[in-house]
């Protein structure tokens, strides 16, 4: 088994933390997991990405090559898009609708929206309003985590242990409201597939 | 054997703390910072040794050096082009008869993801003629590091361990092996050893040179160089270093044959092992991370018997990251079929200040003062501020190497133009931008410095500079700054009008003068209280 994702985003959304729950989780399960991230100047804003591969055997490359990824999964609508390349003919994109517009030229929302649609397999998750649900906004990226675990081969309690595990220094309130906007993103993510 | 999940980087550190380092020494850069990051976050749990940024890589590498000389081992880290900053000691501490382990870890960035140039490392290993491993997994990092002041100790050499982005700043599980004991104080009893004067210097360097025999034996027989021959395949072989063995062994499932491949870890370039697998090919491509280091050695001038290919000969992007996808075209293989195209354009998103940043002020203020004048140059430096060369701000013209922003702006008054501002971080001020300011005090030059002091190091995360905030206003005093054009302004909006008003006194003004803007990095103030609580 391989499974390989596109992590896709803009600088402060949470991408590495995105990352960092489902690694943990996937080692929970005794995958072997490869994650490369972006450090430095591409931060401050801008695109990011992280490749993040899970599989029972050995990883030799930290980076996914084009049309093999499983999965993008995006905090950003047209980040999604800008990496759909790397997917393979059945990938999945699973994004959230809220967009980012730090850039002059934001193209029109509801035709990316429409674009995404027009995918084989997609699927775009209201991420800040069910975070709001969760009871902070600040869970947004939980929220896709629980979304795209309705896909990954990563156990549902294994991703929980990792957000108990990452966010227990933050507090049990923080744990919580982690644990519930993951809830809601898997939830929504499960009844639309 | 413990296992931790950790970044390239971390797995560096690690490997060092159980090599039994007494201290270790960086200066901020990506794709190196984390190393030092993890060095301090992890001191209190593993003991007691130093774990240090500097004012820049030189004076890193220099402290590294003292620790060897009084028989410790250190670590000193930088991203690629720091090395050229701390090029002198590294070049000449090859010649010392290095004591204590001193391993120098440094990490280059093909692709530019955050670095002005994509130079190859390696080539100042082979400058210094000294050994330099390339790992290619965060499980090497950490068994190179370990085998680096080993060697290091056994040939009384520094060693470089050389790591690209994608190493650095990839996760993995490595396992960790038993930590040893910090070497004892004990030092180096090698009289002649240690001061490069010219008689001993020429002695010391016979000696490195005479050394290269056993360099290359370690290097043939590593068994990190390893060669596969395949011994009914003769089309072509393979060579790959660094990453370039992940991209290939990615692909190489769906090659016809397993072509015979060498590939490189440890250097100097093993010759023999390149001979045997020359024998058996008519062809050889090179992958390798970075520039054409082993490439151009096979290449060399005269025809070689054997066809090379790779990034000189276009197999390859001469420029660039390796990737899965340029290995696998230089195998021969098809692209796989993905999604269809959309159509729809995306537009780029370049990295850009922060909203609220310090900066944006500064370079609204800069903007609105230089609008008065018909011409100006305007140069800058190296940190997030490089960022005010795009739009909308487009406040900057220039940005060579660290400190660069002070001497050149010295160079154009020189030569006669008027106005010349010079806009430069505070930890890049406290790097290289003294020492030119000094030349410009002394020459009496006609230039403005605008220092955009934000009291942290805030492209590569957020790493304390060397000298409080408060000490910077006495330092440019102590240069010889006249004290009535010392200005001290807060980048707010509300300012705005009254600070490019100062700008312009200044610009008008015939001499040196400086400008501290100072307000914090809005990235950083929670940070930055945790560290002083606890100091």
């Amino acid at each position: 088994m391989k499974y390989d994702v596109i992590l896709a985003g803009v600088g402060g959304q949470g991408v590495l933390s995105l990352a960092a729950i489902i690694t943990l989780g996937a080692m929970k399960d005794g995958l072997t997991v490869r994650q490369s991230e972006v450090h430095g100047m591409a931060q401050r804003g801008g695109a990011v990405q992280a490749h993040l591969r899970l599989s029972d055997q050995t990883i030799v490359s930290d980076l996914i090559g084009k049309a093999s990824a499983d999965m993008i999964l995006s905090m950003e609508p047209i980040e999604s898009l800008r990496y759909l390349a790397y997917l393979k003919a059945d990938g999945v994109l699973v994004t959230s609708t809220d967009p980012v517009k730090n850039i002059p030229t934001y193209p029109e929302v509801e035709g990316i929206y429409a674009t995404i649609r027009g995918l084989p397999s997609a699927q775009l998750i209201e991420a800040a309003a069910l975070a709001q649900q969760a009871g902070s906004a600040r869970s947004t990226n939980m929220v896709m985590v629980g979304a795209a675990s309705a896909h990954l081969p990563v156990q549902e309690k294994s991703l929980l242990a990792a957000i108990d595990e990452l966010f227990s220094r933050k507090g049990e309130k923080v744990v919580e409201i982690n644990r519930k906007a993951f809830q809601i993103g898997w939830e929504t993510a499960a009844l639309a597939v | 054997m413990p296992e931790a999940v950790l970044l390239g980087d971390e797995a560096l550190a690690m490997g060092a703390i159980d090599s039994g380092i007494s201290a270790a020494y960086a200066y901020p850069g990506t794709p190196s910072s984390e190393i030092m990051e993890y060095l301090q976050a992890v001191a209190p749990k593993y003991g007691d040794f130093v774990a240090e940024w500097c004012s820049n890589e030189k004076t890193a590498y220099e402290a590294a050096v003292g620790v060897s000389l009084v028989g410790r081992r250190a670590l000193v880290s930088m991203k690629h082009v720091g090395l050229n900053v701390a090029a002198d000691p590294f070049i000449n501490s090859a010649l010392l008869a290095i004591h204590g382990g001193l391993v120098l870890a440094v990490a280059d960035d093909p692709g530019m993801h955050s670095s002005q140039n994509e130079q190859d490392s390696r080539f100042y290993a082979d400058f210094a003629r000294i050994i330099c491993l390339e790992p290619r997994t965060q499980g090497e990092v950490y068994e190179m590091t370990r085998e680096a002041f080993d060697l290091s100790e056994r040939f009384h050499i520094p060693v470089m361990v050389r790591l690209t982005t994608r190493i650095a700043h990839s996760r993995a599980v490595v396992q960790t092996g038993e930590r040893r004991p910090q070497n004892p104080l004990n030092k180096s009893t090698e009289k002649a050893g240690w001061l490069l004067l010219p008689s001993t210097a020429r002695k010391l360097w016979a000696e490195l040179l005479e050394n290269q025999g056993q360099f290359l034996a370690y290097a043939e027989n590593s068994p990190y160089n390893t060669l596969e021959l395949n011994e009914e395949f003769f089309e072509f072989g393979v060579i790959t270093a660094g990453l370039g063995w992940n991209y290939y062994m990615e692909n190489r499932d769906e090659m016809a044959v397993k072509p015979s491949h060498l590939h490189i870890s440890v250097y100097p370039i093993p010759g023999e092992k390149v001979r045997r697998l020359a024998e058996r090919v008519k062809r050889i491509v090179v992958i390798e991370e970075g520039f054409s280091f082993i490439e151009r050695a096979l290449l060399g001038i005269l025809v070689p018997a054997v066809k090379i290919s790779g990034k000189e000969d276009g197999t390859l992007p001469s420029t660039g990251e390796l990737t899965p996808d340029n290995v696998r075209e230089a195998m021969g293989l098809k692209p796989k079929q993905g999604i269809e195209e959309t159509g729809l354009e995306i537009p780029g998103r370049p990295p850009q200040l922060c909203a609220g940043c310090p900066h944006r002020d500064s370079y609204d203020a800069l903007n609105q003062a230089v609008a008065g004048f018909d011409q100006k140059v305007v140069t800058a430096d190296i940190g997030c501020y490089t960022l005010g060369y795009l739009p909308p701000y487009q406040a900057i013209e220039t940005c060579l190497c660290m400190g660069a922003s002070v001497g050149m702006a010295k160079g154009a008054s020189q030569a006669g133009f008027h106005p010349v501002v010079a806009t430069i971080g505070d930890g890049t001020f406290l790097h290289s931008g003294i020492t030119p300011l000094v030349d410009a005090v002394a020459s009496g030059s006609n230039m403005t410095l605008l220092i955009l002091d934000n009291s942290i190091t805030a492209m590569t995360g957020g790493q304390q500079t060397i000298l409080t905030s408060s000490r910077l206003e006495k330092l440019v005093h102590g240069i010889g700054v006249d004290p009535d054009h010392i200005k001290l302004i807060i980048p707010l909006k509300k300012h705005t009008e009254e600070n490019a008003e100062i700008i312009r006194r200044e610009m008008e003004y015939e001499g040196v003068s400086v400008i501290i803007a100072l307000r914090d990095c809005i990235q950083t103030p929670k940070e930055k209280k945790k560290k002083e609580a606890g100091e």
